[in-house]
This record gives C-alpha cells, structure tokens and sequence, in this order.
C-alpha cells in the first residue's frame, strides 16, 4: 500500500462560546492514501463535519483549531495564512457539501460558478474552462452538458445538482475531497449512481477521499477505511472489514444494530438509549460511557488508543472480544 | 417581458379604477365641504349657489361620475380653496417632495447597505455592534422630535444650515429643482437626513438580517471551499442574493418617502406634498384630496413595478415564474 498522503494528528477544534467552550473535535488523527475512501460516521454532534472544515480551513468564529496538525504532502496546512490557505482550497482540496439544492447560488449560471472555480486560481481562456467543464460534466454522468453549463440551478433535479457540485470539485484536479453528506438528501437509485461515478473518478483520479456520514450502509458499499466518531472523539478506526465485520467497539456495534436492513422486519427498531452529552461539559473520560452497557468506573480515566491490528485501532476498557 | 408589463399595466388601471371609488366615498364620509367653505353668515340663497357651483347638489355617483369623466381626459378638478386646477397645485408642489424624498433615500441606501453588510458579516465585532445600537435609537426617536433636535444643532447652535423652505431654484433641462444650487443643497441636506434617518436604520437590520441569513448558506461555504476570494463570495454570492429582499423593502421605503414626508416637511416647513395634504384634509378640499391620494397610489403602482423588474433581472427563478404565469 502507498504511504499517506494527508495527515492529520491530534487535531482540537473548540467553540468559544458565551456558554462556554465547546470541544467540537478533539484529538483526532488520521490519515489517507491515494485512491483511499475514509468514512467518517458518527451521529449530528459527533464532530465528523467540523473535522472536514477544520480541513479547509472553514471554521468561522468563535472556533478555531486549538492544536493538532493538518499536513498535505507534507506541507502543514494549518500554519498557512489565510490567502496561502485560499489558494489550496478548490486547487489541492475540494469539498462537497450535503444539500444540493443548498450548494449551488441560485442567481448565478452553473457555466459562471463553474468557471469562478477556475479563475479565482489560474489565468486561463474562456476556450479551455468551457472544456474543463465540459470534461468534468461528462465524467459525472451528465446529458447534454452544454446545455447544463447555461442552466440555472433550479432548472435541475437535486441528483442533477449535486453531480454539478462534484464535477467542480473534480474540476482543478485536487489530491483530495472531502464530501460531507453528499447523498443524504437524494433518494436511493440517485445516491447508487453518484456513488457509482465518485468510485470511479477516485479509482481513475488516484483520488483520496473523505466521505462524512452517518449513515454506515453506504460506507460499507463506498468506504476503504471508516472512523467511527462520538461527541468529537475517535471511538474506533479500521478498514470497512475492521468495523462492518469485526467491529469490538461497544458504540460501533449499537451503530451497527440500529441499521434499519440488519434489524428483522416486525421487529422494533434498535436504537441506542439515551442522548450525547453536552459538548460542553465533557469529561475526561469516554463520552459514550453514560449509555454504554459495558461501562465501569475505570471508564471515567482518560481512554488510550489499543492497538489490534496494523490497521484497527480502538478507544476503550472494555472492547468486545474478537 | 412585454406580456408581463401589459399585464401589469391593466391589473393598475383596475387597483386605480376601485381606489378611486373607495376614496370618493371616503372623503364624502368624512364631511360635507360646504359646511366649511360657505361662511355660516351667507344667504340662503348664496348657499345653495355656491354648493351647486361645487357640484356638490348632485348625487354622489352623478358627482363621480362626473369626476371620473373629467379625471380619463385628464382634468382633476379645481381646487375647493385655491380656486386653481388641481394638476397645476400638484405639479408646483411635487419636485420639493421629490428632491427630498430622493435625497433622503440616497442617504439612506448609502449608508445602509454597507453598514447592514458589514454587520451582517462581523455581528460580534465592536463595530457590528454599533451598527446595531445605531438603528435601534434610529428607529426609536420619533421623526418630529429628531427633525427638531437636528434644527437646534445645525440650525441654531451651531448655526451652518439654513432652516426652512427649499433655498433657491434653478431649472436645467427643463427641470426646476434646488439640487440645481448649491444654496438648495444646503437647504436640503437637514431634513433629507432627517427624513432618512428611520428608513436608514430599518434598511441597516434587513440588510444585516439577510447577509446574517445568507452567510450560513451551503453555497456560500462551497464557494469558499472553491477558493474563491472573500470579497468576491461576499459581492457575488451574499449581497447578489440579500438584494432580493432587500430590494422589496427597498421599493416600499422608496414609495413612504416621496409620498409619506409629511411629518419632516412640517417639522422644517418643506414646500411639498405632504404638508398640502394635510392642509386639504383640514379645509375638506376634496378634489385635492382625491389627487394627491391618488398620485400616491400610482407612486406605489409603479414603484412595485420597477420592483418586480429589478426582481426579475436579478433572480431567475422569478423570471420563470413569471413567464409561466404570463
């Protein structure tokens, strides 16, 4: 396997808040390799989508990333200016957000926000950003792209849009993307086909990619590792074999048995009791200790990493066996 | 596009066509004109001539009638008081309303939407916050009182503007106005601020509420995510979309400040509209009354138009809306 590409390490993103603060992210590490789909999973307020706009440098006040390191070849992204960071969103790391019919400027020509994508980073002719775009529109599956390019986006369905937003996240050629529920909001056939096209362009592209979600059925089809996320913490990371298939991790299992299709029909479905805890009273524990079957007084410590395999690694006392 | 302004050109006629009925009845409710116009010493006789001199003997349809045949050719009717043809009592009195309602309102959007975007941008920053304490005793002081507390600072302590009436005139391309002068200019400055004072500090929160509304929007965040600059997310994605309602509000404010001075043009004695309105009600000279409110209604008519317009050339999601309806 490649080494890693992009790296992150012990990355902390808090909320200053009047309330107080909110550790949004805390201590996350992780790292992708070309061609690679990493989920992320976990429920709203696990954090698995401020961890992708503390990637692109996105996270407005009162948060900011506390500590932690973001590296790409190398290159340590959070100690760019804001400017230097500019120039690596889009061009080095793209994002895709998780309502199409939210993503796209409802006043501007897909061709005009298509093209902004381009020149806000290089000094090309009209000429060849029309056959970018084109080139791209193609390569998501879109008919008649010319026609798309002169569309309004309410002129288009929610998959046609969303596949829109991927083509301009695919357009300069980025090492990376990050795509933030990018299929929730479309139905099941549409979700299969974009997925469909995004394997490909990762595989064709020699992409890496991270893929936030809470919705673990697509990530077994799409993801080559998954990280499982709870009120900002790492629970468990491992590839899609580790965590479908034998994942030891008592929230990662709850996770799993509250999948609708593995629950038999009739049946009651399985959900986890309880609620997260507020992100602002955090103990130094594990977080999913208040709702968790298996927990004891040891689980109130400071959780360390456990290491099962080269690829699975683990946060918490009392794991199931393998 | 030419469908659609037909189309709006006949909805007008029909809103003008009922407003006139519902104001004819409306002043004629209010009182009998006769009873102030006719000194309560004069004949019987003398009376009776006069009211059916007025036209005021006959029916009240006949006397619409009459009004809305003469209105279609053009003639308002001549005023009860001034014994002059309405249209000519209009037309003296309109471009004081207008320069200071225009004045007012280019005060008001220059100042507004850049201090609304900017708040709307930075909420928390010491100057967002100004802003906001700004509008809130903008739209707390009552227009008279600030008029008045705006004469006895520039006016009287520190006497650099000239209080009351328009100042001199001058006509250029066939347009009397005192923005021609500078003299007219120092006349107007005061009471347009004045009268701009409430519409700058309501404008200020529509502008913050929508650029506050449309930063957290997805696209924004994706054309960040793009790379693209932030002055440019901040004019091509934020403001282009806060002008949609912005411009609505806008439209209305517009219309309230050529229509509606009446207040600030009492308060610094303004030769316009409003305070002939207000003088017209008191003596009962309807067919005054009748003009000036309708001139109004045409204001709104068509500054609504110019509102849809603009509506249209800027949100193409309005445009197809209204082709299909069309």
């Amino acid at each position: 396997m490649t080494e890693p590409f992009f790296q992150v390490d012990g990355l902390n993103t808090w909320f200053f808040t009047r309330q107080g603060v909110i550790k949004s992210v805390r201590d996350i590490s992780f790292d992708l390799r070309r061609g690679e789909v990493l989920g992320i999973v976990g429920e709203s307020g696990s954090g698995k989508s401020v961890t992708g706009m503390s990637i692109m440098g996105q996270i407005d006040e009162p948060g900011r990333i506390v500590s932690g390191s973001i590296s790409l070849d190398g290159q340590e992204l959070t100690a760019l200016t804001f400017e230097e960071m500019r120039r690596y969103r889009g061009r080095k790391i793209a994002m895709v957000f998780q309502n199409p019919l939210m993503t796209l400027n409802p006043l501007m020509r897909v061709r005009d926000q298509m093209y902004e994508a381009i020149s806000e980073h290089e000094d090309v002719s009209h000429r060849e950003m029309h056959d970018r775009c084109i080139e791209v529109l193609k390569a998501v599956g879109i008919p008649s792209p010319e026609e798309r390019l002169n569309a309004y986006p309410h002129e288009m369905s929610g998959g046609m849009r969303q596949r829109v937003v991927i083509a301009t996240a695919l357009l300069l050629g980025p090492d990376m993307i990050i795509a933030d529920e990018p299929t929730t909001a479309l139905d099941v056939t549409i979700q299969a086909q974009i997925i469909y096209h995004i394997r490909r362009q990762i595989d064709e592209r020699g992409l890496g990619m991270i893929w936030i979600t809470h919705d673990l059925s697509t990530l077994s089809e799409l993801a080559d590792r998954i990280m499982v996320m709870y009120a900002g913490a790492t629970m468990e990371i491992g590839t899609t074999e580790d965590i479908i298939g034998s994942s030891r991790h008592p929230y990662t299992r709850k996770l799993l048995d509250s999948v609708p299709s593995r629950n038999t029909p009739g049946e009651k479905l399985r959900q986890i009791p309880g609620n997260m805890p507020s992100l602002l009273s955090l103990e130094k524990g594990c977080p999913f200790a208040s709702r968790c079957e298996r927990a004891t007084e040891i689980c109130s410590e400071p959780v360390p990493a456990t290491q099962l395999s080269a690829t699975h690694r683990i946060w918490c006392y009392h794991p199931f066996e393998g | 596009m030419l469908s659609f302004v037909l189309q709006r050109l006949l909805q007008s006629v029909v809103v003008v066509f009922v407003l006139s009925i519902v104001l004819f009845v409306g002043v004629w409710l209010i009182g009998n004109p006769a009873d102030i116009l006719i000194s309560s010493e004069a004949s019987e006789a003398d009376r009776l001539a006069a009211i059916t001199a007025l036209g005021l003997d006959k029916p009240l349809w006949q006397q619409y009638l009459i009004f809305l045949g003469n209105a279609v050719q053009g003639d308002w009717g001549t005023s009860f008081v001034y014994k002059e043809p309405v249209t000519s009592i209009l037309l003296q009195r309109l471009p004081a309303s207008l320069e200071l309602g225009l004045v007012a309102f280019i005060i008001a959007i220059a100042v507004s939407v850049p201090a609304g975007l900017y708040a709307g941008l930075k909420p928390e920053s010491p100057l967002g916050r100004g802003v906001m304490a700004f509008s809130l005793i903008g739209v707390s002081i009552p227009t008279f009182w600030q008029g008045m507390l705006l004469i006895v600072a520039f006016g009287i302590a520190l006497p650099i503007l000239p209080v009351g009436d328009r100042g001199q005139v001058a006509t250029h391309f066939g347009i009397t106005t005192s923005l021609w002068t500078l003299d007219g200019w120092s006349h107007v400055v005061m009471p347009a601020f004045s009268l701009a004072l409430l519409k700058m500090s309501l404008l200020m929160r529509v502008t913050r509420a929508a650029t506050m509304e449309i930063s957290r929007l997805d696209f924004v965040k994706f054309a960040y995510a793009k790379g693209v600059r932030g002055r440019k997310v901040v004019v091509r994605h934020i403001l282009r979309n806060a002008l949609v309602p912005l411009i609505t509000v806008t439209g209305i404010e517009l219309a309230n400040l050529l229509a509606y001075g009446v207040i600030t043009e009492t308060v610094f004695s303004w030769p316009g509209l409003g305070k002939l309105l207000i003088n017209s009600i008191k003596v009962l000279d309807r067919p005054l009354i009748v003009a000036q409110l309708t001139y109004t209604a045409l204001l709104f008519i068509f500054i609504n138009f110019i509102v849809d317009i603009l509506h249209m050339s800027i949100d193409p999601r309005v445009k197809s809306v209204l082709r299909r309806a069309a």
